[in-house]
């Protein structure tokens, strides 16, 4: 066997056609991986699971007995439909839930990025002749389906926690929860792109990722808090994704669903061009 | 062929790059130029710290110098990366592939990245995984795959995409001598089939004599850049010994004839001569005494090495197996 094929001069196709062959290429690799890794699929749905069915169950029970839940933001009205105070705050959280499945999972999928710097792959996509803003847009692209995709998985735990879905919701929710894990990939990203050890990482993501969880109303109503919680909570880019996500399942927002949606928009633009940006220095 | 690879398919000139480390300035490469031509062999030593990976990373873009320029493959590193890329070959010291994909898809994944046409891509897959000898593993995920499989994929996928010039940083390091020798016919092969240049370090000396030419790179600086039989000639002069029973005999002999000053060693006598293969018969021409054995000690890379930089290239050998073994338990 020593005769190689010839090389034909179509091999150089133009710039723009590469970095988008680029992008396809790169999002393909994440998804096909995430598609053949069952235990991290079944992983990455237990902690939102336990989330929804302990939690939900134990502080909706609780919220029934201290007589609390009536006061308590858009619960009023849930609670009048679902009859008593747990079934009620299940249904509340179920959106918070599905926004907190979208956060990990994208935190995580950034991870791969120094994951594949510490095994050596990152060299490989670093130097082949694709944009560095294709690779990292590739890269978000991919991590952001794998996140959509274990939020469809988390859907069909709609019924168990009261909420009912119709085509409708669901079609609106697509696009939104898509969104929201755009936003969040790109974040994890642009903190992951410069960063060199996985330790380094899981701290930055428990300064990060569980303060922006815990403020972002998924689990409890942002209503009466103390001034600098409502500061923090304000900041919190997921408050808006929860927010959104709410208004789909409920019916019912805090601010106009356009202000949601741009918030998030915003926040993924800014995190994904300091991403690139953190890709393209050549050091 | 491609125009380009007309002109050397390496040009560096002056190319110098500085680290700032805790405020101090670190020259790590000092001025390089080089030339390397289609077609040759390019052998790259120099101990651990001499700038090597320095340089190799600002001539396959993944680093900017900081001083200098250089054109590879007929285009410029800083103005025209994604040519360079383009044209070029890598096969890292430490693998970079993914584990979790098997041998073909990691190939698939290349000619994507590189815009190899599917039917290219479908035709050449196969081909070069058949010239690595890894047809019967191409779908078998990576992670099950030995070190040497691991190198060979890697060399298949770094001519994926048909370079000019293949760098090859440590192409045989860690593998058994068998997988080793496999691994030089490839690129022997690749060098007489299809003119490719290569340019790679290696810390094996006897590697390093399949290369057309030479660079030592020692703090920075290439100190030495030449065919390895001149480097060697350089060097030193052969040692020829010769056993007799009659040694003073012989002493006079050199020294009247041939005006060479010789030694008596325990058993014979020893002498430095320049070129010791084409002395050997002028002195066995007419020999006044018996003689039992004749052996002559060429100089080796390795003597090379060690009078330029004054150290031994495997000095830092253990080293770097520590650190190779550390990136793999960090990559568990």
């Amino acid at each position: 066997m020593n005769q190689l094929s010839p090389s034909p001069e179509s091999f150089r196709s133009s710039a723009l056609r590469r970095n988008l062959m680029g992008i396809y290429t790169i999002w393909l690799r994440d998804v096909r991986r995430f598609v053949r890794d069952r235990p991290r699929i079944i992983g990455s749905l237990i902690q939102p699971t336990l989330f929804l069915l302990i939690l939900g169950t134990g502080l909706g029970t609780s919220l029934g007995n201290n007589g609390m839940g009536a006061g308590m933001g858009g619960m009023s009205r849930l609670l009048t439909e679902h009859g008593n105070s747990r079934a009620a705050y299940m249904a509340f959280i179920f959106p918070g839930i599905l926004a907190m499945t979208i956060l990990f999972t994208s935190a995580f999928s950034a991870i791969s990025v120094i994951w594949d710097r510490e095994v050596g792959f990152l060299r490989e996509v670093l130097v082949a002749p694709v944009s560095r803003w294709a690779v990292t847009f590739g890269k978000v692209l991919g991590g952001a389906t794998v996140s959509l995709g274990q939020g469809c998985v988390m859907l069909l735990l709609a019924p168990v926690a009261g909420v009912p879905l119709t085509p409708l919701m669901v079609l609106t929710l697509v696009p939104v929860m898509f969104l929201v894990a755009f936003s969040t990939t790109a974040m994890g990203l642009a903190a992951a792109a410069r960063m060199r050890s996985m330790q380094g990482f899981t701290v930055i993501m428990n300064f990060v990722v569980l303060p922006i969880f815990f403020l972002s109303g998924a689990m409890f109503p942002l209503k009466g808090l103390p001034t600098w919680m409502t500061v923090l909570v304000h900041v919190d880019p997921l408050t808006y994704g929860v927010d959104a996500l709410r208004w789909v399942t409920m019916g019912v927002a805090e601010r106009p669903i356009a202000l949601d949606l741009c918030v998030i928009a915003g926040f993924g633009l800014v995190m994904g061009a300091l991403a690139v940006w953190s890709f393209s220095v050549r050091e | 062929m491609n125009p380009a690879t007309q002109a050397p398919v390496i040009e560096a000139r002056g190319l110098a790059r500085t680290f700032a480390e805790k405020g101090r300035v670190i020259e790590a490469v000092r001025g390089v130029d080089l030339t390397v031509h289609q077609g040759e062999i390019f052998g790259f030593l120099g101990p651990n710290g001499a700038g090597k990976s320095t340089t190799i990373n600002m001539l396959c873009t993944l680093l900017s110098p900081s001083g200098g320029s250089a054109r590879v493959a007929g285009h410029d590193v800083l103005a025209e990366p994604h040519q360079v890329r383009q044209h070029i070959g890598l096969v890292f010291q430490d693998p970079s592939l993914d584990e979790r994909l098997t041998a073909r898809e990691n190939m698939v994944f290349h000619a994507m990245l590189y815009g190899v046409p599917r039917t290219e891509r479908d035709r050449r897959i196969p081909e070069l995984l058949e010239m690595v000898s890894l047809t019967p593993r191409a779908d078998s995920l990576v992670r099950t795959f030995s070190g040497g499989m691991k190198r060979r994929l890697e060399i298949a996928r770094g001519l994926l995409h048909r370079p000019v010039l293949l760098f090859l940083d440590e192409p045989t390091l860690g593998l058994d001598p068998q997988t080793r020798r496999l691994i030089w016919d490839y690129v022997l092969r690749l060098k007489a089939d299809h003119g490719l240049s290569i340019f790679l370090t290696t810390h094996y000396m006897e590697e390093a004599e399949h290369c057309d030419r030479i660079a030592v790179m020692d703090e920075g600086r290439i100190i030495a850049l030449d065919t390895p039989a001149a480097l060697k000639a350089g060097v030193g002069l052969d040692r020829v010994q010769l056993g007799t029973l009659e040694p003073d005999a012989l002493l006079a002999h050199l020294s009247r004839r041939h005006g060479l000053h010789a030694e008596a060693t325990g058993n014979g006598i020893s002498l430095q001569v320049k070129d010791g293969a084409a002395f050997l018969p002028r002195l066995l021409a007419d020999l006044p005494v018996a003689v039992e054995r004749v052996e002559v000690h060429r100089p080796t890379l390795e003597d090379v090495f060690l009078s330029l930089t004054g150290k031994t290239i495997r000095d830092d050998t253990p080293d770097h197996f520590a650190n190779i073994k550390a990136s793999a338990r960090r990559g568990r």
